[in-house]
């Protein structure tokens, strides 16, 4: 096939998801924001949220990549994202992108979690790698589910709670495609995120590096193979579209993929402040990136938080951002402990 | 079209939020665009780290500094031959060079219970930066009665390559000390990978990983002390990676909260 037979097919197939809003109904995009900071700062965390949310990004999810693996230290996070949701009254979720078996010892301890993360592959060789396996994922389902956070009811009258990340190349780094191509082991990760029903899978397209996927040219293709496979297989995909600074790719190649993937109906993108992630070390898509696809291809964010965008006078009648002043309610009303210098 | 029609630079009145993060927000917009000179500025930035890439670790200066802490030292190379192989193949960076694996294996056994790896990964200017004073920070932190044999300096190495040269030297627990991945905003992250019972074929999750040890990330100080905090549970556990949970500021917050609870 094709790049244009992969678009075309793609976009025949709509995959509809929901948790706090409705996830990938025809003619919308949504976006992940993602507000990381290199020591998970909790003020760093919310400035970068705070952007986002003003730049209308964060229907997907809020997910933080954290640079702690500390249980005390997560458990924080947690509650940083859920009351920056609830004072704002937010038509999303959260998600903190920490292994399974943490959420699951998190959920124990009373954690606010929203949605659970894990990243998965195509084999069990390399899920287990990855320090998982579908018991795993299954229990981590029927724990989140249990909390019962979601608002929205989707056509089967439940809530969508799994967050997946995949991406081409991580069977082959484990060393664990028997032989198999990157693309085949990729379309096997689609099939054990379609057995969990989750809210969202991103393949984070470019993040792996030059040994797998080498240049723009090839992440191009990647993505837009991905974005085919996933959403013929029912699964809610989005695309990080990124790349790191040792492969032969710029913001040039990345705005290609975005267009490319955007006309397909991708289900979501990456926010990130300027595109630029300051813990992760890649480049990706920015709030500005997001509102550029939904102006030149006339694409809406989730409409519960469409919703919430007009009546937080970000957005306009006509979907166009607003011009923010420093009275803003959302600048007015920042929960203040985040704010203060130490 | 007329004046008022016209986009102009809107800026975004959060711009003191700033001081928070050195992530890129408030940029503010042209339309719904980035103004140019933040593409300009992005442009400069990625050029900056491409060339961190490439730039080759100072093996000889980075030696006589870690010599001058007292730690002894030793040299190998991976199996790459240049900088181009070392970004397409990553299987060749993780095994040592056919010369430094018979180096190893003709050295005099003895017991190691913690050694320490240096590689230069993609960032010799983290490794450059910050491996001589977080091994400095780790002086504090390591139990006295630990032998720690030499700290090991690889050339165009990969994580991995740590687990085979401690198989070699027969080491219960390996730390590797690498240059990350160049970020745009940071050319110089360096991580740590804690691996215990280190051998040819361990995976991601039988790791530990600290990452983005550097002034403006986590601090020498804070990094000794949690990756030793890990060293000593994967020795007590007898564990390292997915089933090693870092709790390490829960200790901390207890001791810190105890004083205050009498």
């Amino acid at each position: 096939m094709r790049n244009q037979d992969l678009i075309l097919v793609a976009k025949k197939c709509h995959v509809i998801t929901a948790f706090r809003n409705t996830i990938g109904l025809p003619g919308h995009l949504s976006v992940r924001l993602q507000p990381n900071h290199p020591t998970d700062d909790p003020r760093g965390i919310a400035a970068s949220m705070l952007d986002g949310l003003l730049y209308g990004s964060g229907d997907a999810v809020i997910g933080i990549n954290p640079a702690t693996d500390s249980i005390p230290a997560l458990m924080d996070l947690y509650y940083l994202v859920d009351e920056v949701i609830n004072q704002y009254e937010i038509p999303t979720q959260s998600c903190i992108l920490t292994h399974v078996t943490n959420q699951i010892q998190l959920i124990e301890k009373g954690a606010p979690l929203d949605l659970v993360f894990q990243s998965i592959a195509g084999t069990e060789k390399a899920n287990k790698s990855f320090g998982i396996d579908l018991a795993m994922l299954r229990e981590a389902q029927s724990a989140a589910l249990s909390l019962n956070r979601g608002t929205v009811k989707n056509e089967s009258g439940g809530n969508n709670v799994m967050y997946f990340e995949t991406g081409q190349g991580s069977v082959l780094s484990a060393n664990a495609n028997f032989g198999v191509d990157q693309q085949t082991c990729e379309a096997r990760a689609y099939a054990i995120a379609r057995h969990l029903s989750p809210l969202l899978t991103n393949t984070v397209v470019g993040f792996i590096g030059p040994e797998y996927l080498y240049d723009g040219k090839q992440i191009i293709r990647a993505g837009l193979e991905d974005h085919f496979c996933g959403k013929l297989l029912g699964v809610p995909l989005g695309c990080d579209v990124c790349y790191t600074n040792h492969a032969e790719a710029d913001q040039d190649d990345m705005d290609t993929l975005m267009t490319l993937l955007a006309t397909a109906g991708l289900t979501f993108i990456m926010g990130i402040p300027g595109a630029d992630d300051i813990m992760l070390n890649y480049q990706t898509t920015s709030f500005h990136d997001a509102l550029y696809l939904r102006k030149v291809l006339g694409l809406k964010p989730a409409p519960e938080f469409e919703q919430w965008l007009k009546k937080m006078q970000i957005m306009d009648e006509h979907g166009v951002v607003r011009a923010v002043t420093g009275q803003h309610h959302m600048l007015q009303n920042m929960p203040k402990h985040l704010l203060v210098a130490k | 079209m007329s004046d008022t029609d016209k986009p102009s630079l809107q800026q975004d009145p959060w711009y003191q939020l700033r001081r928070f993060t050195r992530a890129r927000i408030a940029l503010g917009r042209v339309g719904s665009s980035l103004p140019t000179k933040e593409v300009l500025d992005f442009g400069l930035s990625h050029a900056m780290a491409r060339d961190a890439v490439h730039l080759p670790l100072d093996v000889d200066a980075l030696e006589q500094s870690i010599q001058a802490l007292d730690y002894q030292t030793l040299r190998v190379q991976s199996r790459i031959p240049d900088r181009a192989s070392y970004l397409l193949r990553p299987d060749w960076g993780r095994r040592l060079h056919a010369d430094s694996l018979a180096k190893l294996q003709a050295l005099p056994k003895q017991p190691i219970d913690f050694l320490i790896v240096v590689g230069d990964g993609l960032s010799s200017l983290a490794v450059s930066r910050h491996v001589e004073p977080l091994l400095e920070a780790m002086k504090t932190y390591i139990p006295t009665e630990w032998n720690l044999g030499s700290v090991v300096i690889a050339s165009q190495a990969r994580v991995a390559i740590a687990d085979e040269v401690a198989e070699t030297l027969g080491a219960k627990m390996v730390a590797m000390l690498i240059g990350e991945r160049p970020g745009l905003s940071s050319p110089d992250s360096l991580g740590v990978y804690l691996t215990f019972n280190p051998h040819v074929g361990c995976s991601d999750a039988d790791r530990n990983c600290i990452s983005n040890v550097r002034p403006e990330g986590l601090v020498y100080d804070a990094a000794a002390k949690k990756l030793l905090w890990l060293a000593k549970e994967a020795l007590r556990l007898q564990v390292s990676g997915v089933a090693l949970k870092d709790e390490s500021d829960a200790v901390q917050i207890e001791v810190e909260d105890a004083p205050r609870l009498k």
